[in-house]
């Protein structure tokens, strides 16, 4: 199999009777509904205990002419009775609705895999568009893997035929056709699906019956046909997990969450600006639907007026928060920079996508690093987290909502294309179990003497917060050089080099308040020191194991804060031969750890819009200890 | 404005103890003189009371009026005061911005904050050139207007505030200039109409685009050359002598001469704050062949940007109660129990 266990390693075939994890995708017309398909099989194979990973691969167009090479969208997911980091390499299992879609997909099949293709849309007008001279199914190109072809359309088109519908809408049901004969290849329930499908088509119970049949009549294929070899029945054993409540969730569900947890711990109302951008409008789209958390949410006018109208509720006295991707976030820059220097606290969260420029919208990359530390003009430090996994968003949320409210600064939270959209098991935390901390805005004047002194330090060197509403408090503020404390126009010398010294000093101790760097798998010395951060936790860690298992020096470091970095984390590095940085970009953070720490960080770049393989990772920490 | 109890204060408690920095003689420190003027008049209370302004000579204002203040960024005012006004409807915004803040590199959120009607105080200092960055034109400077990027003359057509907020949907718009006595007028109009006022304040640029404005707002030229606009009132100037009429033919305004104050019987339009269509016409009316419109030209207020996301917020969380936990929780989920570790669906 693709992907590892925790305790032994096991090359399995997908006709093994209980295979430990499996990896499927799903893979058709962007059209086809192959997100709604992947998503609703995530689901279920949530609730029948596994654990999974899942990664969407989506074009970029809305919908992309049909039957297109660029418009084919899949969607990938790694589920099995082990701890699942990673959504898998190469596929086990490929369900293919088109030609397009079998060639876009078909060469990252694993060899001896298994291919269902639908017949009925392998017509000479789709095979033309796919760029295939003679059809694959018949030639014998998919020789290396096992075929199985039948006439998907043609066997959903007479399933749906007793509700009436038009062709064109009859055919839609393809997708839970497909599905029904996946959940029983994997033996999962239908019944949620089908409680699913009730409530999506509440107001079109024919559309319902419709869908529910197709569902039936694709689980029933799979059930009756006489189909020897590669349809055997998979069932694949539940993974143990820790007891508890359990639910799947994407990374945008999670860094939503966890904003409004954020907000509830700091006991302040969030206000939310925003302007639509793939991959980062979904957090938007969630938060409209929590305002009984005390959200407002602003759709603004541009990526700047989003960030400006959340400074301005901030120094208001909630708690501003933004999020964009890339592009979005350059806009940003100036307004982040006032934030900065007017110490107010916000959170940004940028959904990194593939750049520069517009790039990749809806593919995967860590290359916004530099711009997340650096892209700012003047020295305007800022803390960064980066979220390493959908659930770990909903934690890192929290965190950045915290330092931003206890430092009075703009934090940025980094989470990715990857962790945004995919989706993995959550064990639902008490809110609870979180300590929270509570804002305490000036009330009365911090100067017996005379006005109020809005920069005032304390000994962490954190000024103030002051609302306006607040009587005999009146001061000014802005993005110009400040006074000593009182915050007037000052922008003479010794000025301005004590408030830059200070805006750093600040933002450097907020290190202190961070728990030391551990190393997450392996020693805490030793030959290689695999440093990775943000979505990049799940193949390196799986790589790790693997060589671990053979008997390598290796450890895995996955860091959470990549500013201030935490003080321990050069010592820590120095305690092995080397470090590789993963990372898919070229090599934005290994640039930041020689810089911090003068070690001879390597780097290892992608930027090809998908994550790490676990076996280009492994083959990597191979050539590092040759 | 909002509707805290007026408090009584004087012109001094408005006064903040910054060193005011613009140039000695130009416009802005007329108009600072008004607004503190005006914030008395209206009840205004300081510690509700929140000046926002972008960059440039005029965004400076904050730091000279004791309230709460913003000196945010270029062009962004606008977006800055929606944040703190949906943060905190309860309090009195006032924007300050400039014609190259407010209509250049700041237009985009003009309009949006006039469109989505956010109950706030626009006052935009028009100098028709750029002062704080030394003297290049505008977007509001004359065709022909010298400077350091125009040595033989602009060539750009400029833009009108009022009429740009009009066509942004601006519920209020007003004029004025900086040594008007009748400015406080216009404001205290600007700050008791509920929802976005916009007002453009000719304001004179000492330095780089001197008595650009004197052809109308000079003593003796002041009676022919400025119409002011009162509700219910005939559009009269020139001591009564003129008056603006319709022209049924061109549909447009003319210029009518009135004899023994009988406007009536010269056909002299009404003035109706209400009505868009003549708004449009007077913020248009070319100087020269016709006065200036000054004063409240439009006022028709329609319900705020932040009552409506007020209200809308309350539609939404109606029988919604916030339980994190069950938030948390939402949706399908299943429960591994401690022995077991097999899923059970919920």
């Amino acid at each position: 199999m693709a992907t590892i266990t925790a305790e032994h390693e096991h090359e399995a075939s997908v006709q093994d009777a209980s295979p430990e994890a499996v990896v499927v995708r799903f893979a058709g017309d962007s059209g086809d509904g192959m997100q709604l398909t992947g998503g609703q099989f995530t689901l279920s194979t949530a609730l029948a205990g596994n654990d999974l990973a899942t990664f969407p691969d989506f074009p970029a167009e809305i919908r992309a002419p049909q039957g297109t090479l660029f418009g084919v969208s899949a969607f990938q997911i790694n589920f099995g009775s082990s701890e699942i980091t990673t959504a898998g390499d190469a596929p086990d299992v490929l369900v293919a609705m088109n030609p397009a879609a079998l060639k876009t997909n078909v060469p990252a099949l694993k060899p001896g895999g298994l291919v269902i293709a639908d017949t009925g849309e392998f017509n000479k007008r789709n095979l033309e568009k796919a760029k295939y001279e003679v059809n694959p199914l018949e030639d014998g190109s998919l020789a290396k893997w096992d075929l199985l072809a039948f006439d998907i359309s043609a066997l959903t088109l007479e399933a749906v035929k007793p509700f009436g519908l038009g062709n064109k809408e009859a055919l839609r049901c393809k997708n839970m056709w497909t599905l029904g004969l996946a959940l029983w290849m994997f033996d999962r329930d239908r019944q949620p699906l089908i409680d699913w499908l009730k409530g999506k088509f509440a107001k079109n119970p024919i559309l319902a019956d419709a869908n529910i049949a197709a569902l039936n009549a694709g689980h029933a294929y799979g059930e009756t046909a006489e189909l020897a070899g590669p349809l055997k029945k998979l069932h694949v054993d539940p993974v143990p997990s820790e007891p508890g409540l359990y639910r799947t969730i994407t990374g945008a569900e999670a860094v939503s969450l966890g904003l409004v947890a954020g907000a509830q711990l700091a006991e302040l109302p969030m206000f939310f600006g925003g302007y639509p951008i793939t991959p980062a409008s979904a957090i938007l789209h969630n938060l409209v639907k929590m305002k009984e958390f005390g959200v407002t949410t602003f759709q603004a006018e541009d990526e700047i007026a989003a960030i400006c109208a959340a400074i301005g509720a901030s120094y208001a006295g909630q708690l501003g928060v933004t999020s964009s991707s890339g592009p979005g976030i350059a806009l940003k820059g100036e307004a982040m920079g006032l934030a900065v220097m007017t110490e107010l606290p916000l959170v940004i969260v940028n959904s990194q996508r593939g750049g520069p420029s517009t790039g990749l919208p809806t593919k995967t990359e860590q290359s916004d690093l530099y711009q997340a530390v650096y892209g700012r003009n003047g020295d305007a430090p800022m803390p960064v987290i980066a979220a390493c996994s959908p659930a770990d968003a909903f934690e890192c949320a929290i965190e950045a909502c915290r330092i931003a409210v206890q430092f009075m600064t703009p934090v940025v939270l980094l989470t990715d294309g990857y962790i945004g959209n995919a989706s993995e098991p959550w064990k639902v935390p008490d809110p609870a179990s979180y300590k929270p901390f509570p804002v305490t805005f000036l009330e009365e004047t911090n100067n017996p003497d005379g006005k109020v002194l809005p920069y005032k330090r304390d000994e962490r060197g954190v000024r103030p917060w002051i609302k306006p509403g607040t009587p005999g408090l009146m001061h000014r503020i802005g993005g110009i050089e400040k006074g000593i404390d009182t915050g007037d126009l000052d922008y003479s010398p010794a000025v301005h080099q004590a408030q830059t010294d200070a805006r750093k000093a600040k933002i450097d101790g907020v290190a202190k308040a961070l728990p030391a760097q551990e190393v997450c798998l392996g020693e805490e010395t030793g030959k290689l020191a695999v440093v990775g951060w943000g979505s990049t936790y799940g193949p390196i860690h799986q790589a790790v194991r693997r060589a671990r298992k053979k008997g390598l020096s290796v450890s895995h470091v996955h860091v959470r804060h990549v500013w201030p970095l935490p003080e321990n984390l050069g010592d820590l590095l120095k305690q092995f031969d080397k470090v590789l940085v993963p990372e898919m970009n070229t090599g934005q953070f290994k640039t930041v750890l020689r810089d911090q720490f003068l070690i001879d960080a390597k780097p290892l770049t992608k930027t090809s819009g998908q994550p790490f393989t676990i076996a280009e990772l492994e083959a990597a920490i191979e050539e590092a200890l040759a | 404005m909002n509707d805290m109890t007026p408090i009584t204060t004087t012109l001094k408690d408005w006064e903040s103890d910054q060193e005011v920095r613009w140039c000695p003689g130009c416009g802005d420190y007329a108009i600072l003189k008004a607004v503190q003027r005006t914030l008395p008049m209206v009840g205004a209370d300081p510690k509700n009371t929140v000046f926002v302004s972008g960059i440039g000579c005029s965004s400076r204002f904050p730091y000279y009026v004791e309230s709460y203040g913003f000196h945010t960024i270029h062009g962004r005012a606008p977006a800055f005061a929606t944040g703190v006004k949906l943060a905190n409807p309860d309090l009195d915004v006032w924007l300050v911005t400039g014609d190259g803040d407010g209509m250049s590199i700041g237009g985009n959120h003009t309009m949006h904050v006039l469109r989505r009607n956010l109950d706030c105080q626009i006052m935009l200092f028009n100098n028709e050139i750029y002062g704080l960055t030394k003297g290049q034109y505008s977007p509001t400077s004359r065709v022909g207007t010298n400077s350091p990027t125009s040595p033989i003359g602009s060539v750009d057509r400029p833009a009108l505030p009022c009429a740009f907020a009009l066509g942004a949907g601006a519920r209020f718009v007003a004029r004025g200039y900086d040594i008007s006595k009748d400015l406080p007028e216009v404001l205290v109009a600007a700050y008791n109409h509920k929802g976005a006022a916009f007002v453009e304040i000719f304001q004179n640029c000492i330095v780089y685009n001197k008595d650009r404005f004197d052809d109308f707002t000079q003593k003796k030229v002041a009676d022919e050359t400025q119409v002011w606009c009162r509700d219910g009132e005939p559009l009269l100037f020139a001591k009564g002598t003129k008056g603006l009429a319709l022209d049924c033919d061109t549909l447009s305004l003319k210029v009518v001469d009135v004899v023994d104050g009988d406007w009536q019987a010269a056909g002299v339009a009404v003035h109706n704050v209400k009505n868009r269509g003549l708004a449009h016409m007077l913020v248009e009316m070319p100087f020269g062949a016709f006065p200036m419109a000054l004063g409240v030209i439009y006022d028709d207020p329609r319900p705020t940007f932040e009552s409506e996301v007020v209200a809308e917020r309350a539609k939404l969380i109606e029988g919604k109660t916030a339980n994190l936990a069950k938030l948390l929780s939402k949706g399908q989920t299943w429960t591994v129990e401690p022995e077991a570790s097999h899923g059970l669906m919920d």
